[in-house]
């Protein structure tokens, strides 16, 4: 499967100085990936776990006070490398909504209230293509048909829409222009659970129909089992496990998946559920070595001073803990692969 | 002050709140919560569920249990007392003390301005629990039984305190002055994965040690199987079912709770959804429908459902609110259902 993004080694981090204190947050600190084509990427971590800034590095949307400190970003279109750290303001904007999307948390709150749907379409159609009004409204029509939504909301206003019905127009907005590489920042995060499945059975649709990458941040391991084809997990600023979603999902091997995995209520279950001791280490002043070890039961001595890496246990499966890779049984697997 | 000892704890039945809603000079009325009924008894505590998404009322519910609001019509009872008679002394004296509340964001019920542990210290003094003397330990001594110590939150800023520990805060607050009732509005939304475990087992743990009745407010149906005894799902007002969390979770009745146990997403890629759902459905009518607010949307809808308001049956177990459970329906439901369907085409 051809990488669409490559990541290497970045490091973004915020540097502030209030009040005669200086203050560095280590936000994503040393992450390494590969984001196949046509599937969908998710990133799974709790609050302050650094995903929301790896998403805005990708997007080369950074602004002062995060600084990237070292790495590098990669789109590899078919017809163009595209190194985004470096781009100026107006290639940005050439490339941003035609080729790469961004659909922002809390979307269904970005669009104008005092315009009809159909004129936001037309605005936004407009800025990137050279149409006529007609043009504009005949191609918001079609594509509304193509993903199941009522026409009806063209003519409406955004107040008079429900806050699911807001949410999926916006996204037909941020991908009518078939953009190949879409990022959704908790896409379905604050909705109710029968319009979250609205939103998911949409982002599913246009990835089918345009075959368009999603890079997809959500802290609902719900979520990414329904729509995530491989799930990255961060833990305080670093990748701590990669594999494909079945894998991460039954098969977890880093000891904070696994007890993020555990913990969750189910269903058909009520055994009781365990969180994990402890609380996220703040990215100021985060500890040295593994940056789970305080509350990792498996902890031994070298992950309180040695960071440890991500390494492959099986094709396609990467955990970066020394007491899984160290594992006699799994040294195997690391030297294959 | 109190006339009768009674068995029930708190006591709802026909509870309405209408809203006015002005537009110019017409007014419309909105009915926020509309003919809710259901008991908790004082014998047992028990954790009991209102689950329903945003807009179900199932706030304005909370809200009017704890004296914050006025019902419209219908009984409250708490202990056998009207919570709307009490004279603001008299809920001073006692109801507040009987009746805690504890909400959804734990930052933004305590100043960030003000030490954490100041909220216990004036609770104590305000509900005088405790002599000046005595009043460590007895700080002290609740904290443990949320899982904290004094020695911990002591001169801490609410800042300093993870979410979990500061809803911990919150809760302990709650249990300073030995209610019988928590009022829980969404305790665990705010929290963490990681983290929310550890607050739901603290209330489960609350239950059986200090005997404490919780009523927790939710939209998250996975931990309210987790750990609730009973449970009522609200959809615009109504309570469309009720009953034991393992009948009315484990086998939902009401179409309405179908889809919502259906439309949970599952981290277990077995559990994956198979079927789709219809995108083009504008639910934004649905509290001022005729008949049954699910007709709208519901896959086993009949003529009868469009027009009249579905009455309480009592089915396996628990009340459900439709007529597919009626006596003379339950025949003829399933070829009413495949007609209807045919001609929704």
């Amino acid at each position: 499967m051809p990488t669409i993004v490559e990541v290497k080694d970045l490091k973004a981090y915020y540097h502030t100085h209030a009040y005669g204190v200086e203050r560095t947050v280590k936000a994503v600190d040393g992450i390494t990936l590969n984001i196949p084509e046509g599937q969908v990427y998710g990133i799974a971590g709790e609050s302050g776990c650094g995903k929301s800034t790896l998403l805005k590095v990708l997007l080369g949307a950074h602004k002062p006070p995060l600084y990237i400190v070292d790495g590098t970003v990669r789109y590899l279109f078919d017809d163009a490398q595209i190194a985004t750290l470096s781009l100026d303001q107006n290639t940005l904007r050439e490339l941003r909504w035609k080729q790469v999307s961004y659909i922002p948390q809390g979307s269904m709150h970005v669009l104008n209230p005092v315009r009809r749907i159909e004129d936001i379409f037309h605005d936004f159609v407009a800025a990137h293509q050279q149409v006529t009004k007609a043009e504009s409204t005949e191609l918001t029509r079609t594509y509304l048909r193509e993903l199941g939504l009522p026409e009806k909301v063209m003519a409406a206003y955004p107040h008079q829409l429900s806050g699911g019905m807001r949410q999926r127009v916006t996204i037909a907005l941020a991908t009518i222009l078939s953009p190949k590489l879409i990022f959704a920042d908790e896409p379905t995060t604050a909705l109710d659970v029968i319009v979250q499945r609205g939103v998911i059975q949409i982002l599913k649709e246009i990835k089918r129909r345009e075959g368009s990458t999603f890079i997809l941040i959500t802290h609902d391991l719900g979520v990414h089992a329904n729509l995530a084809d491989h799930i990255a997990v961060l833990y305080a600023g670093k990748l701590v496990e990669e594999a494909d979603t079945r894998t991460i999902l039954k098969n977890p091997r880093h000891p904070y998946t696994k007890y993020l995995i555990q913990s969750l209520p189910r269903l058909d279950d009520r055994t009781t559920r365990i969180s994990i001791p402890g609380r996220p280490p703040a990215l100021d002043n985060p500890p040295d070595g593994c940056r789970f070890h305080p509350r990792c039961p498996l902890a031994i001595d070298k992950c309180r001073t040695v960071d440890p890496e991500m390494i492959a246990i099986q094709p396609g499966h990467r955990v970066a803990c020394h007491v899984v890779t160290e594992a006699p049984e799994e040294v195997s697997h690391a030297a294959t692969a | 002050m109190q006339q009768q000892p009674s068995s029930e704890l708190l006591r709802v039945e026909h509870l309405t709140k209408i809203f006015q809603i002005r537009h110019g000079f017409s007014t419309r009325e909105f009915r926020a919560v509309d003919d809710a009924s259901f008991t908790l008894t004082a014998a047992k505590p028990e954790i009991f569920t209102i689950a329903g998404e945003s807009g179900s009322g199932k706030t304005t519910l909370a809200r009017m249990v704890l004296g914050m609001e006025q019902p419209s019509s219908g009984i409250l009872q708490y202990k056998g007392r009207n919570i709307a008679d009490l004279s603001l002394g008299e809920k001073r004296a006692w109801f507040f003390k009987e009746v805690q509340p504890v909400f959804q964001d734990p930052f933004a019920a305590f100043s960030p301005l003000k030490k954490i542990d100041h909220y216990l210290y004036e609770t104590v003094h305000n509900y005088k629990m405790a002599k000046k003397s005595e009043t460590d330990d007895y700080v002290n001594e609740v904290l443990q039984q949320v899982g904290l110590t004094l020695a911990e939150v002591r001169g801490r800023y609410p800042n300093e305190l993870s979410g979990g520990q500061a809803q911990r805060m919150a809760v302990a607050r709650a249990l300073l002055t030995h209610p019988s009732l928590i009022v829980a509005d969404e305790p665990v939304s705010m929290l963490d994965a990681s983290l929310r475990m550890s607050v739901v087992n603290m209330f489960r743990d609350l239950k059986e040690q200090q005997q404490v009745s919780i009523l927790y407010i939710t939209h998250d149906l996975a931990t309210a199987y987790y750990f609730a005894d009973r449970i009522a799902v609200m959809l615009r007002g109504w309570i469309v079912e009720e009953g034991p969390v393992e009948q009315v979770l484990g086998v939902p009745l009401h179409p309405y709770t179908q889809n919502l146990k259906e439309s949970i997403p599952q981290a277990d890629p077995d559990h994956a959804w198979s079927s789709e759902v219809d995108l083009a459905i504008l639910d934004t009518d649905e509290y001022t429908r005729k008949g049954c607010r699910y007709a709208g949307r519901c896959p086993h809808v009949m003529d009868v459902c469009r027009h009249t308001e579905p009455p309480n049956v009592v089915a396996q177990g628990r009340t459900v609110k439709c007529f597919l459970y009626t006596e003379e329906h339950a025949a003829d439901a399933a070829p009413v259902q495949s007609a209807v369907e045919s001609s929704n085409d």
